[in-house]
């Protein structure tokens, strides 16, 4: 492999690693900070008791989130020096603001939240909680924008052939930042509430606690429901926005090589990929492509041979064609994870409403194996947006392989690569583990009435 | 718009100082909890004293980074891709130290606590070494081409100065550790910190004033030491006196005193350069020649003028929510007939129900 190669490929293991504990972070600290309130308003013990349950996952996952999250700051001037130069003035703003706004309101609330339970007054310690969900949520927001910037460069002039930011707002009022943040916010949702409705129907067949896990999985299924919904409509939305600005994303995730108009989308392919533009298309459904890539019935989507003729005639001579397998796939197994997620959420409702909810062990069995769905789901629509960028790094602007640190060796990359392997498998391995065991684990015993309004006890390492 | 470089010379030297200010006896404090907890509970209150602090702490590098990509891109480009395998090896060492402050407590197994002790023990010796040797490789001279390009290889990072430097963070962190631990914990603990501070006190005054020398005769022209290398030597001395002399607070502030005015010394004297090329001084990075355009540097002035000030003023306040000595009676274990007179449950193993009191 070249040193472009293993950086790009550093660049994903360490972004996929860290992109499962971001999620979840930002979904469970809007959930417990919920319980937290809940307990709060009607002062019932059960909403504590699930609030310090939910909490001790939370926690677990937000010590590898912080963690990992420093590695990513850093592979930027690592690996990708030339990139981190010519950039820096814009991309780097974002990341400094994101530090500076959100990482430390995040870690420092935590830090309050985690062992002020007995030592602030109850609203204090109840803000501090939400102090953590909006600082993780407002994080989400600075490194969404420094990205969709990637996808989507806004708010700059050239100077001597370099860009030079000239309009902070811009990027902040880009539409791919605008949508895709609003997908991320939801995706977290998503993410964190089918932890919580996995580890709920886990308790309930395992002889949990059935009223306050009941209570927990009609939580999580009452903000599933429209959180997986607005997923699938921003990510429509999304789609047609991408589209505008990155049409060979949208094009090489159909693996759609000549113009078309109305366009059909095609449910599974076999062959395809870069080398043969006339894959086997299994069952294609009419004006579905048209409609998800312009929001129109009759909309036009342009190929990819054109496209990349009109490249090499503005950018020069070169090939612009993303990877159209991971394209075409990761688009796939991101839409219909999606719809079956959404499956799923309408048969909790529909089993709430019925009041059997914490009864249907066969729901109750699917809900827990669910819970790898978003993941899966997030990683493919990471694929689908990066790698459909390629081979730009910035869209326009840089490409990919000329932004790579021109002096670190391949020999350099493979060790760090390696080590990051290690310690990620490592990490990833001990937190399943402490995961599994923590939802395993019974709740907290409800308090007597005597120390009722007592202080909560800390938690401590 | 020529005097906001400079601005943000001082605010990237705010955000490294901070760093080792807060982080240092965090850094400390992992080095030793071993060493001044000798039981479980000991441990266990050595790490608690820093509990709800280190995190937080932690993020002053995250934003010290940041802040040079935002504010001199080229900087940040060269000395990141520089010392690529050395922040390999730093993050490795802040990550195993990170989650070990969680994951510790987590199982209630004598092997998996001792494995997590000696990698927090590790991470916080490696993670100051590493850090000290990249700065002062910044002042000291790295091969650099005339494209700011860094064009050595690894072992062109420990020279003696380099591992001079780093060892004298180690060090600092060390004490400042020692002397924080004097601060908050009680008993036997306390008196074993004191112990360590006696210990490690004058060996780091040693190590403190080869560094503030080192670093004059490499960087700077005058015969006379400038006025922080001198605060950063005076405030050694008095942290090895104020230790001997048992005064708790001073000593905390000592040490303190020391660990920012070794941090602001290396980058007084490294000013205006922020790199220097080995290969040709004409190659140096320079604050001009590394800057952002004035419309970013203007922008992130405002959010730092804004956002500093909160940060400091909520961690402020933490550090005071959280003032109280920590004793190691908190953690020991209930006596048993106790534990099974009040705790029905055949599992009370979930962790947010471990009493704190």
């Amino acid at each position: 492999m070249t040193n472009v190669d293993l950086a790009r490929v550093e660049f994903a293991f360490v972004s996929i690693n860290h992109f499962f504990f971001v999620p979840i972070t930002i979904g469970l600290a809007f959930l417990t900070a919920l319980l937290q309130t809940a307990w709060h308003r009607s002062g019932r013990d059960d909403y504590l008791r699930l609030t310090r349950f939910f909490g001790t996952l939370l926690v677990i996952n937000v010590a590898i989130g912080v963690v990992t999250g420093i590695v990513q700051e850093f592979q930027f001037g690592m690996n990708w020096g030339a990139y981190s130069r010519l950039v820096g003035n814009i991309f780097g703003a974002p990341l400094a603001m994101e530090g500076l706004a959100a990482f430390f309101l995040e870690s420092t609330f935590l830090g309050l939240w985690l062992f002020g339970w007995d030592r602030l007054p109850r609203r204090i310690h109840l803000l501090t909680i939400w102090a953590v969900a909006f600082g993780s949520a407002l994080s989400a927001a600075f490194i969404l924008a420094a990205n969709s910037w990637m996808q989507h460069p806004v708010g700059y002039t050239m100077v001597n052939g370099k860009p030079q930011l000239n309009d902070i707002w811009a990027l902040f009022t880009n539409p791919v930042f605008v949508w895709g943040y609003s997908k991320v916010l939801f995706v977290s949702l998503v993410t964190g509430t089918m932890v919580m409705l996995a580890v709920s129907a886990w308790q309930l067949r395992h002889g949990g606690d059935r009223e306050v896990f009941t209570r927990s999985a009609r939580l999580a299924l009452i903000v599933l429901v429209p959180a997986i919904l607005f997923t699938l409509l921003v990510g429509d939305e999304l789609g047609v926005i991408e589209g505008r600005y990155q049409p060979m994303k949208i094009a090489a995730a159909e693996a759609q090589w000549t113009t078309c108009q109305p366009c059909s989308f095609s449910l599974f392919q076999i062959g395809g990929g870069n080398n043969d533009q006339t894959p086997t298309e299994i069952i294609a459904i009419p004006h579905l492509l048209s409609l998800l890539a312009t929001n129109h019935w009759n909309g036009q989507v342009v190929g990819l041979n054109p496209l990349q003729s009109q490249y090499s005639k503005q950018y020069g001579a070169g090939y612009y064609v993303p990877n159209v397998f991971i394209q075409y796939w990761a688009m796939r197994v991101m839409a219909y994870l999606g719809a079956l997620v959404l499956l799923l959420s309408l048969w909790g409702l529909w089993l709430i409403r019925r009041k059997k909810l914490a009864t249907s062990r066969r729901f109750l069995w699917v809900a827990v194996w669910a819970a790898v769905l978003p993941f899966l789901m997030n990683t493919a629509g990471w694929f689908l947006t990066e790698s459909g960028r390629q081979p730009w790094i910035v869209q326009g602007i840089m490409l990919t392989k000329n932004g790579i640190s021109p002096t670190v060796s391949v020999t350099t990359l493979w060790i760090s690569l390696v080590i990051f392997i290690l310690l990620y498998g490592t990490l990833g391995t001990v937190d399943l583990i402490l995961m599994l065991k923590y939802s395993r684990e019974q709740l907290p015993p409800p308090r007597t009435e005597t120390d009722a309004d007592a202080p909560v006890p800390a938690v401590l390492y | 718009m020529g005097n906001l470089i400079p601005f943000w010379y001082i605010i990237i030297t705010i955000l490294w100082t901070g760093f080792f200010v807060l982080e240092g006896f965090d850094f400390g404090v992992g080095m030793l909890h071993s060493v001044i907890g000798t039981d479980e509970a000991g441990r266990r209150a050595a790490i608690n004293t820093i509990g709800p602090l280190w995190d937080g702490n932690e993020v002053w590098l995250i934003v010290a980074g940041a802040a040079m990509f935002a504010a001199f891109p080229g900087w940040y480009a060269t000395m990141f891709s520089a010392y690529n395998l050395a922040l390999v090896l730093l993050l490795a060492s802040l990550i195993v130290r990170g989650v070990a402050f969680e994951y510790r407590g987590k199982r209630d197994a004598a092997r998996w606590r001792r494995t997590w002790d000696v990698l927090l023990t590790v991470g916080s010796v490696l993670a100051p070494l590493l850090i000290g040797v990249a700065l002062a490789g910044l002042l000291h001279g790295l091969p650099i081409n005339s494209s700011q390009n860094f064009t050595g290889s690894f072992w062109d990072l420990l020279q003696p100065y380099a591992l001079w430097t780093g060892v004298t963070l180690v060090l600092v962190c060390l004490l400042h550790g020692a002397t924080f631990l004097c601060l908050k914990t009680t008993g036997d603990m306390e008196q074993r910190s004191w112990q360590v501070a006696r210990r490690v006190a004058p060996v780091t005054a040693a190590f403190v004033i080869g560094f503030i020398i080192w670093t004059h005769v490499t960087a700077s022209t005058t015969f006379f030491l400038n006025v922080i290398e001198l605060l950063a030597i005076l405030a050694v001395l008095a942290a090895v006196w104020l230790v001997y002399d048992h005064r708790e607070g001073f000593a905390f502030a000592a040490t303190t005193v020391t660990i920012a005015s070794c941090i602001i010394a290396l980058f007084v004297d490294l000013y205006p350069n922020v790199m220097v090329s080995s290969t040709n001084p004409a190659y140096n990075l320079t604050v001009h020649n590394t800057a952002s355009g004035g419309y970013t540097l203007k922008v992130m002035t405002v959010i730092v003028i804004i956002f500093l000030p909160v940060v400091l003023a909520y961690q402020t306040w933490t550090y005071y929510v959280f003032r109280r000595r920590v004793s190691r009676q908190e953690f020991e274990p209930p006596a048993p007939s106790h534990g099974a007179a009040t705790e029905p449950e055949p599992r009370p193993t979930a962790p947010s129900s471990q009493p704190g009191s």
